[in-house]
């Protein structure tokens, strides 16, 4: 890590240190299963069940509203999945949005498969969900509306409470996928007005491989992972204990520093973006300019591609990431830039950068100095750029 | 993901650029894609004598199309325009298979520079030059 600059916070973060030494304990000397009646697992089920209230706390929830998981596309299938099986009586109709992480977007697609209906609100420009657009698409039918909190690729903050607030007038669960806002920006299920939320722990400096579901009471959702009766019987499998111990120190350490830091990231980015926009002619923004998380910065550059781009970027220990073609592994580039009207041949020549804890002044600056040679490097091997 | 031959090849494209009185120009791909190529031959004696390439593209594409060129230099035309896409990626040493359909551009951009070299020779005999 030491010699990389990192900038791609939004796929993983490194688990800090503390994290991993909180949670070493618990992979070693404290192996114990918590669903065990000896010692050994009493000792981890009381560590478990002290950070299932933390981390309720956290997020102004209960902690029976806190399920744990193995991260945030379990959270999401479970939410989706969960919500129609369980009020398929009350109709086969679910609403979201065009620029959901495929977590979310293709369990709907299965359940379209199987004959469910799925109304895909769209965007504007700078990738924001109307919530009168959600209104008017609610049926009698509709059994789910599900919102991302804030969107991975360009960090568009949605209007959750005001979308949750229709939701909650018209007797429908509510869904958001939180996975990029928890430990950036203050996070509480009641002011959001969500029924179910998703997080999870590699986001926010917390190990792979565990994350929550947050499900207010009495809202039902049938389980994902039926067995052997783990948390309370709607969330089967052994639980990760070391992940779970982890995801708590995650949540804690986010907390002490969160104003200080969104502010620090948010002003870095800003620098960068206003040093890209001097030095490099034809590149554009892509998101919205204020209602962004602080950390992200997507822009387009004309006539050049994605991919080559990060690995120019790459040769030079700079990682960031692109939504082309090329990198989705698909042979459409972005759908979330797609959705916000980008042409495709713009979207394949974007780039996204999300700084981090470690992203320093130093980091700016070596971005600034080294980018603009990439980028004319590769447009003068472009066909398209003539300028 | 990508072998030390397709990254030599990306960090140092041979042939990269245009010739301005090309004898055939053959353009591939298309931005809306992602991908696109555009190959220029000088031709003397049946032989291509220069050849360059402009590439819009991810590391596949540049590698692929640096390469063909670099097997296509020097060679004679009816010779060069049997070189495969997968002669191309087999001369790199590979490509990761998601990446296979970025490497086709390469030999059909170079395929359609000597289609359009031919169209224009084909078409100066037919005016009796």
């Amino acid at each position: 890590m030491d010699n990389v600059i990192y900038m791609d916070h939004a796929a993983t973060t490194p688990t800090d240190p503390e994290v991993v030494a909180a949670m070493e304990p618990w992979l070693t000397a404290e192996f114990g299963n918590p669903s065990t009646l000896y010692n050994l697992g009493l000792t981890a089920a009381r560590a478990m069940e002290q950070a299932r209230a933390d981390i309720a706390s956290y997020v102004g929830a209960e902690p029976d509203e806190i399920y744990f998981t193995s991260g945030g596309t379990e959270s999401d299938n479970w939410a989706v999945k969960g919500a129609a099986d369980a009020h398929e009586k009350k109709g086969r109709h679910l609403i979201t949005s065009t620029i959901e992480h495929h977590a979310v977007l293709e369990p709907m697609e299965w359940l379209e498969k199987k004959g469910w209906e799925v109304t895909r609100v769209a965007v504007d420009s700078a990738g924001i969900v109307d919530p009168e657009d959600v209104r008017r698409a609610i049926r009698p039918e509709t059994v789910l509306i599900s919102i991302m909190h804030a969107n991975n690729e360009v960090g568009t903050i949605e209007p959750i409470a005001e979308i949750g607030a229709i939701a909650r007038e018209a007797g429908i669960i509510f869904h958001t996928d939180a996975v990029q806002t928890v430990g950036k920006l203050p996070v509480n299920v009641d002011d959001l007005n969500v029924d179910v939320m998703s997080l999870s722990g590699h986001k926010f400096y917390g190990p792979k491989g565990v994350g929550a579901l947050y499900l207010r009471k009495r809202v039902r959702l049938t389980p994902l992972m039926h067995g052997g009766g783990q948390e309370r019987r709607r969330r089967a499998g052994t639980h990760n204990v070391p992940g779970i111990i982890g995801l708590a120190k995650a949540f804690d350490l986010a907390h002490q520093r969160m104003d200080i830091e969104a502010a620090r990231e948010q002003s870095l980015r800003d620098r960068l973006w206003a040093g890209l926009e001097e030095r490099i002619p034809d590149i554009w923004f892509n998101g919205h300019p204020t209602q962004r998380l602080p950390n992200t910065l997507n822009f387009r550059v004309e006539g050049i591609e994605g991919e080559a781009m990060i690995l120019c970027l790459d040769m030079n220990l700079i990682g960031v990431s692109s939504g082309s073609a090329c990198t989705t592994g698909s042979l459409e580039p972005s759908h979330v830039l797609l959705a916000m009207g980008i042409p495709a041949e713009l979207a394949h020549g974007s780039l996204r950068l999300t700084l981090g804890r470690h992203n320093t002044d130093e980091d700016i600056d070596y971005f600034l100095d080294v980018f603009p040679g990439v980028v004319k490097r590769l447009r003068e091997m472009s066909p398209v750029y003539n300028k | 993901m990508y072998t030390e031959l397709v990254m030599e090849h990306f960090r140092n494209p041979r042939n990269m650029g245009v010739i301005e009185d090309a004898d055939g120009v053959g353009e591939v791909g298309n931005p809306t894609c992602g991908d696109m190529m555009r190959i220029t031959i000088k031709v003397e004696d049946e032989v291509l004598q220069d050849i360059k390439f402009q590439t819009l593209g991810c590391g596949a594409a540049v590698a692929t199309s640096s390469m063909v060129t670099e097997m296509a230099k020097g060679k004679r035309v009816d010779d060069a325009v049997e070189i495969t896409n997968k002669e191309v990626a087999e001369a790199l040493g590979g490509l990761p298979p998601n990446k296979m359909h970025c490497s086709n551009l390469a030999a059909d951009g170079l395929r359609a520079a000597i289609e359009d070299y031919r169209a224009r020779k084909g078409a100066r005999a037919a005016a009796g030059d």
